[in-house]
């Protein structure tokens, strides 16, 4: 018998696949996310937008938290360490959370250097901007990709941008010749082996998510409409005005996204979405997403 | 004859590519009416509880019930499995109860306890096929009516009733297409 594998890793991901994966701070937020058909919650100690308004170091959450999600859900729960914090992961590991996001949203532990991956059971999820930043968490153990996009900003443009450019860079790969691709491997900062075999395949080797903006049923679809398998929605949820019906909104947009009269149906009368960021205002060094790259 | 993929959530293109290298292309199956015409359906695996609500919102599982009950052939995966259960525990949920057993979720544990183990299937066969068990959940209980095909330890992970076919385990995240290969036949044998 084997535990651990790449395999049971990927695995877990495939199962997540069409579904929505939302953010969480409390037990009973969990509780009306599995209500409303989530396929996993994130349990943080507080919503992006909330980290990016609070400012301070963002690390991961209480423990005695995360169990209480855990508890209280029977859905996969996953948790949020900081860029190259291993010890946090081996506390998520130890309490037996079922997926470690090494995201960017937290502030980085590390300024080099990611986790390696490979040295833990668990699987993991870490965020793109692009092909090469993909193929190099993979190439440290990433069993998950999702977009890195603008967390906790409301505004779905940086998702799309970071969804289109990684889908490009695989379809780009796939019209190389065999002679070429050392040296886009050397341009991209990814390693040959993971750059040759998207090559050939023209997909990546793990499911690709989206994350990072994502707030109205619409959004949900137009990233599941762009290529994406499944998304997460962060403050989305949470910091609109009246969460369980946005959340199963969202859900069924995840399920039904090539179908514009269940998307009329659903975004009908969800009251408020939070409020977003007109991101053009944000300055270079405001980014999440320029973080461990 | 046509083959249905039930693609409300989960890992139903990874069972499409299984049947396509069986030379049989799948059907992604979202609204009822889809299910006419098809000769066989796949449940494949995902998040019960997601796709319990995914199903009842559409009126689905009525549908899924009426499309065993007419005769239709159906392969339930992990999830697939608890969905189409008579009894479902830990915690309990309902089911279509297409397939007389009892079922119990996350039964060995959370993710970090999943786990991949080569299983004796006899009627596929000396070869052992590849296990993949991810959050699985156990069959706890088989009615007089259904066959238990394979064990782990003392617990049945492939089991079969008439025309409906049940795993705890993932062959479609396998290369090895024996079990859907096994399932088509059950299709063909219908029509």
């Amino acid at each position: 018998m084997e535990t651990g594998t790449l395999r049971l890793k990927t695995g877990l991901a495939e199962m997540l696949k069409g579904g929505v994966i939302m953010d969480v701070t409390t037990a009973e937020q969990a509780k009306i996310s599995e209500d409303a058909g989530a396929v996993a919650v994130m349990a943080l100690e507080r919503v992006p937008a909330d980290i990016r308004a609070g400012g301070g170091v963002a690390r991961m959450a209480d423990p005695k938290k995360i169990v209480e999600i855990m508890e209280m859900v029977s859905i996969p729960v996953m948790a949020k360490v900081r860029i190259g914090h291993f010890v946090e992961a081996q506390i998520l590991e130890a309490l037996g959370v079922d997926y470690i996001d090494e995201s960017e949203v937290l502030t980085p532990a590390d300024e080099h250097n990611h986790i390696d991956k490979f040295a833990f059971k668990v699987p993991f999820v870490c965020g793109a901007r692009d092909l090469g930043e993909a193929l190099r968490r993979i190439g440290e153990g990433a069993a998950l990709i999702r977009t890195k996009g603008e967390a906790g900003s409301g505004n779905v443009a940086e998702a799309v941008r970071h969804m289109r450019l990684v889908l490009r860079s695989m379809k780009e790969l796939t019209i190389l010749s065999p002679e070429e691709l050392m040296t886009k491997a050397k341009e991209m900062g990814a390693p040959y082996a993971l750059v040759k075999l998207v090559a050939e395949t023209g997909s990546l080797p793990v499911p690709n998510f989206a994350a990072g903006g994502i707030a109205t049923p619409a959004d949900a679809a137009l990233m599941m409409q762009l290529g994406a398998e499944s998304v997460f929605v962060g403050s989305g949820i949470f910091k609109s005005e009246d969460p369980a019906p946005r959340a199963r909104a969202i859900v069924q947009a995840t399920t039904h996204y090539r179908e514009p009269d269940v998307l009329a149906r659903v975004s009908e009368g969800l009251g408020e979405p939070m409020p977003g960021i007109d991101l053009t205002r944000l300055e270079e060094k405001e980014l999440l997403q320029i973080r461990g790259v | 004859m046509k083959v249905g993929l039930l693609a409300l959530q989960g890992d139903f293109a990874a069972h499409g590519k299984a049947l396509a290298r069986l030379g049989c292309g799948g059907v992604e199956v979202r609204r009822p009416d889809q299910l006419s015409g098809l000769g066989g359906l796949i449940v494949p695996g995902g998040e019960s509880t997601a796709l319990l609500k995914l199903i009842a919102e559409g009126g689905m599982d009525r549908a899924i019930q009426e499309f065993g009950e007419r005769g239709g052939a159906i392969f339930g995966t992990c999830a697939g499995l608890i969905i189409l259960a008579r009894e479902v525990r830990h915690p309990a949920q309902p089911g279509l109860g297409l397939i007389d057993v009892g079922v119990e979720r996350n039964a060995y544990g959370r993710q970090r306890e999943s786990f991949e183990q080569a299983i004796s299937v006899p009627a596929l066969g000396n070869d052992p096929f590849p296990g993949i068990f991810i959050r699985a959940p156990k069959i706890v209980r088989l009615g007089p009516e259904v066959e238990a095909l394979a064990t782990v330890g003392s617990d049945c992970v492939l089991a079969r009733q008439g025309r409906i076919l049940v795993a705890t385990f993932h062959p479609e995240l396998t290369p090895d297409g024996r079990l859907h290969a096994r399932f088509l036949e059950m299709v063909r044998a219908g029509a």
